[in-house]
């Protein structure tokens, strides 16, 4: 378990918005096709030193080929991968300094978890009494001292996921690079896990590339997170930025909750937008700086715990709000989610915490309502 | 767009040199001794019998340059064939392996059916022994097992000895060396070769879809007619092309157990090379044969590549 | 599908394993008969062994058998284990469909077909006959049935084994032999030893391409045969089916027990 506080030197850690900072792995529209299917489409991605950098999406997005291709399991078709400035191009796998954390673990059956953790080290023919010590190292650093002797077979999931980790983290690799590394454990190991890896991440000072579909693992662990689809990288952002501002609708959807209305500009004045809903036969006020014209169609998407539900229709300037139904309602537990009727056929979502004891909720099935939020709680998305 | 394609060497999945000994390696290997084989021996078939070293002309010889080819392709023929279509011992031979080949294979299906179904309703930890008691036979000589008939069926045998001890039969039946014996012979061999693709397909069948046919009121003996017996269908074919196909060049059975009514070409073959030693004549059987077995190990292999797709 | 089995079923196998071990027992008991007729019983002897051993010439030829069978079995263990390899691992390459043509067709084909076509090939060769050209005949045979049961274990081998060990620095070559090699070994014993009976069994295939002086065991039991049924033929054959299934009993075994250890192992882990 992690003991350590996640400090704030995590917070400061933004080289991606210094100019001066050089890149440490380098995608150049890079492409690669099997046959006719586009795996990666000309994509490029430039990942800091020290940066813990997820890449997410789909399964067939192409992030698991574009983590092979910086292993060196395969060949990109056409682009090029850099290396703190090194092209790696006809480097063979064996020759890369990154190594490969992989999903099904991929330990060898037939040697202990000190022989496997060795493996990689006695490649690069280390002194015997090095590799002891580096091996005694990895088993403190995921406490398995006392398995050392033991054959994966005889090993729980957890076990052996940590065994794979400090198999691919003995050889000090410049780059760490974990595919789906928690996806075979169950749901309180796996937050366990990833608070530690991300200690881990800190104390070792390393790079860490990881693929993974799932998003709250990605917003947990990552500096930054590569959302792909399709083989291209669609947002590669901070976690806060992805979630708050996404810039097309497969981003908003794939990351948490979000209701879209979808309507036309009708008003822009710097970055005072309004929209017009022909569903809902209103003008919505937005506050986004944004390239946009009038009469381009758009759609506003806001989250659900953005949206505040009211009996009065409040009123102040910088509110949004429009009248409704209560359909439906969700309660689960810490919140409830209340889903609206706002025209006919269209229902949005409200998230709204359940700050008191009530067991019965004042607003309940079939109330009409007010449904409100802020100007600046929206985002205008126009892909 | 224009994208440059830049020049990528080829590391992928490891070094090629590994790749292409892997499979160049065993690739030569067989095209030098089992296909170039083949065509030296479609060549010699259309060669003539000659009393030399070895026994059939012409010879092709390099040392005359292109005479020597032209010499040498003047004097191939299609003589050999047509010689085989002319003799009916030929024909008959080929039709009489076929028969047989076909009515083993039938019998064998019948026998193992039952022994395949039975082991597959098995309890499960009996599974294991049971499987390795049909395999253990293969990996025992084919020479041995056949050999073994011989002291069954012999007029003083065992099997004869049982019968009249019985009262069954007044005087000895005459089994060995006649057909009978090649069809209980060919059963015998190739049984686990039936057995084990029809288990494979009997034991992947899920116990409850014979249940969920019988809860919806289909009786026992529907079930297996029309579950069952469709469901087991890729082992029954496997299994008798794996009959079939081998037994129609048999030669140690016809031999061993058969006599001189049996009738089967690999017999012929091996009587043409060793005891006539007229090896184009043989060469000439063997290319019909392989003909006819084109169709079937083709069927088979197209069966088998479905299978795989499927699973 | 076990729902245990009925009366018919029951029966069936019953009746079923004495057809295919009836006549091996009967064989193996006839061996043990002190008379020299085969089918009357005359009392337990083993005289029929310790003639064997006075029997230069089938000595001579369980000797050559041997050699053969060794050697062909390894060499068709090595070139069939990368047969299998190709046939997996390289999805596409020029002449695949004629590469796996020519693993799958020796296992249906003609002996006396095999046997005469490679008879002829090492005549026009002009290479003289016996002890190694039976060896590379069978080897060509064998290796066919070595790469089918190889490639069965390759089918569940976990790929990401080869690519941790190369992205942990082992290069190509070395992966093959300490990661590859030791996870497909059960499959690659199992291969040399079909190979070393097929090669210790096979009558038709040697015939042919035998030369002076190097008659295997199966020819000397074919010649024997034609001339009639004798004890030491049983005895021969009773040693012959003896050491086989020791062996294939042996390895059932042993793979078994490894298997319950596995299990058992995996099952304490979980429990932790």
């Amino acid at each position: 378990m992690a003991k350590k506080p996640i400090g704030p030197v995590r917070r400061a850690f933004a080289p991606w918005d210094d100019p001066a900072q050089p890149a440490f792995i380098e995608f150049r529209n890079v492409t690669k096709r099997f046959g006719d299917f586009v795996a990666v489409d000309d994509l490029s991605l430039t990942i800091y030193e020290r940066e813990f950098h997820a890449l997410l999406g789909g399964s067939g997005c192409g992030k698991t080929t574009l983590m092979r291709m910086l292993a060196g399991f395969e060949n990109p078709t056409s682009g090029q991968i850099f290396l703190e400035g090194q092209d790696l191009a006809g480097i063979p796998p064996y020759r890369r300094p990154v190594n490969m954390m992989f999903q099904s673990y991929a330990l060898f059956p037939h040697m202990s978890v000190e022989k496997n953790i060795a493996f990689g080290l006695l490649q690069d023919k280390m002194p015997k009494a090095d590799v002891d010590k580096r091996v005694k190292e990895m088993l403190q650093l995921v406490k398995l001292e006392p398995f050392a002797k033991r054959k994966p077979h005889q090993l729980s999931g957890g076990q052996k996921q940590r065994v794979a980790l400090a198999r691919s983290l003995a050889k000090r690799p410049k780059v760490l690079l974990l595919d789906e590394p928690l996806g075979a454990l169950d749901k309180k190991l796996r937050e366990e896990t990833q608070l530690e890896l991300m200690t881990l991440q800190e104390d070792l000072r390393m790079t860490f590339l990881i693929v993974t579909h799932d998003q709250e693992e990605a917003m947990t662990m990552a500096d930054r997170i590569s959302v792909m689809d399709h083989g291209r990288i669609l947002q590669n952002d901070t976690p806060a930025t992805i979630y708050e501002m996404p810039n097309s609708r497969f981003v908003a959807e794939f990351i948490g909750d979000i209701n879209i209305l979808e309507g036309q500009i009708s008003k822009k004045e710097g970055d005072q937008i309004q929209l017009f809903s022909s569903v809902l036969g209103d003008h919505l006020d937005i506050v986004q700086s944004i390239d946009v014209n009038v009469g381009d169609k758009a759609a506003l998407a806001i989250r659900p715990e953005k949206m505040r539900i009211s009996f009065d229709k409040p009123e102040g300037p910088g509110i949004n709000a429009i009248p409704g139904e209560v359909w439906d309602i969700a309660y689960m537990g810490d919140v409830s989610i209340y889903h609206i009727k706002i025209a006919e056929a269209v229902t949005v979502r409200s998230i709204v915490a359940n700050t008191t004891r009530l067991v019965e909720r004042p607003i309940t099935w079939d109330d009409k309502i007010w449904l409100s939020w802020n100007r600046d709680a929206g985002v205008i998305l126009t892909r | 767009m224009v994208t440059k394609d830049l020049p990528v060497k080829k590391t992928k999945k490891g070094s090629p040199l590994l790749d292409y000994v892997m499979r160049l390696l065993p690739f030569f290997w067989l095209l030098l001794f089992f296909l170039v084989p083949f065509i030296i021996v479609y060549k010699i078939s259309l060669s003539t019998i000659a009393l030399s070293i070895p026994p059939y002309e012409p010879m092709l010889s390099l040392k005359e340059g292109i005479e020597g080819v032209k010499t040498f392709w003047d004097g191939l023929s299609w003589d050999n064939y047509i010689f085989l279509t002319e003799d009916p011992l030929y024909l008959s031979a080929y039709l009489s392996s076929l028969k047989i080949a076909f009515f083993s294979t039938v019998i064998a299906l019948f026998v193992a059916y039952p022994i395949a179904y039975g082991m597959a309703r098995s309890p499960r930890e009996w599974q294991p022994t049971l499987l390795m008691l049909v395999i253990l036979p293969f990996w025992t000589s084919f020479l041995i097992r056949v050999y073994a008939w011989i002291g069954i069926l012999k007029s003083d045998g065992v099997l004869n000895q049982l019968l009249l001890w019985l009262g069954v039969i007044d005087s000895p039946l005459t089994i060995l060396n006649t057909n009978t014996a090649v069809y209980i012979g060919i059963v015998y061999s190739y049984l686990p070769f039936m057995i084990l693709p029809l288990y494979a397909s009997l034991e992947k069948l899920d116990g409850s879809l014979l249940e969920a046919a019988e809860d919806l009121g289909c009786p026992p003996w529907k079930v297996f007619w029309r579950v069952t017996l469709p469901l087991s269908m890729p082992g029954v074919i496997a299994g008798c092309f794996l009959v079939f196909i081998p037994a129609v060049g048999e030669f140690v059975i016809p031999d061993i157990l058969g006599g001189s009514e049996t009738l089967m070409i690999g017999k012929t073959l091996w009587v043409e090379f060793f005891s006539n030693r007229d090896w184009p004549l043989a060469s000439a059987v063997a290319v019909i044969l392989l003909l006819i077995l084109v169709i079937p190990i083709t069927l088979f292999q197209r069966h088998q590549a479905k299978q795989e797709g499927h699973d | 599908m076990n729902r245990g089995p009925s009366y018919f079923s029951l029966t069936a196998m019953v009746l079923g394993f004495a057809f295919l071990y009836l006549p091996i027992v009967l064989l193996i008991i006839f061996s043990f008969n002190e008379s020299r007729l085969v089918t009357v019983w005359a009392g337990f002897s083993t005289k029929w062994y310790v003639e064997l051993f006075r029997n230069e010439q089938l000595l001579q030829a369980a000797w050559v058998t041997l050699r053969v069978a060794v050697t062909s079995a390894t060499l068709a263990t090595v070139l069939g284990t990368m047969a299998a390899m190709a046939l997996t691992r390289q999805r596409r390459f020029f002449g695949r469909t004629l590469f796996s043509g020519m693993i799958y067709a020796p296992l249906v084909m003609p002996e006396v077909i095999l046997g005469l076509s490679m008879l002829l090939l090492f005549v026009a060769m002009d290479q003289a006959r016996g002890f190694w050209t039976i060896m590379i005949a069978h080897t060509t045979f064998t290796m066919c049935y070595v790469a089918v049961v190889v490639q069965s274990r390759l089918a569940g081998f976990d790929r990401s084994l080869e690519e941790a060990a190369m992205d942990l620095g082992c290069p190509p070559l070395r992966t093959f032999f300490s990661i590859t090699l030791p996870q497909i070994m059960p499959g690659v014993i199992a291969g040399w030893m079909l190979a070393f009976t097929l090669s210790l069994d096979d009558l038709v295939i040697a015939s042919f391409t035998t030369g002076p002086g190097a008659t295997t065991l199966p020819m000397k039991i074919y010649s024997q045969v034609r001339l009639g049924v004798t004890p030491e033929i049983n005895a021969v054959c009773t040693i012959l089916i003896g050491i086989v299934t020791l062996g294939v009993i042996a390895v059932s075994i042993t793979s078994k027990r490894q298997r319950l250890q596995q299990e058992r192992d995996e099952r304490m882990a979980m429990e932790q």
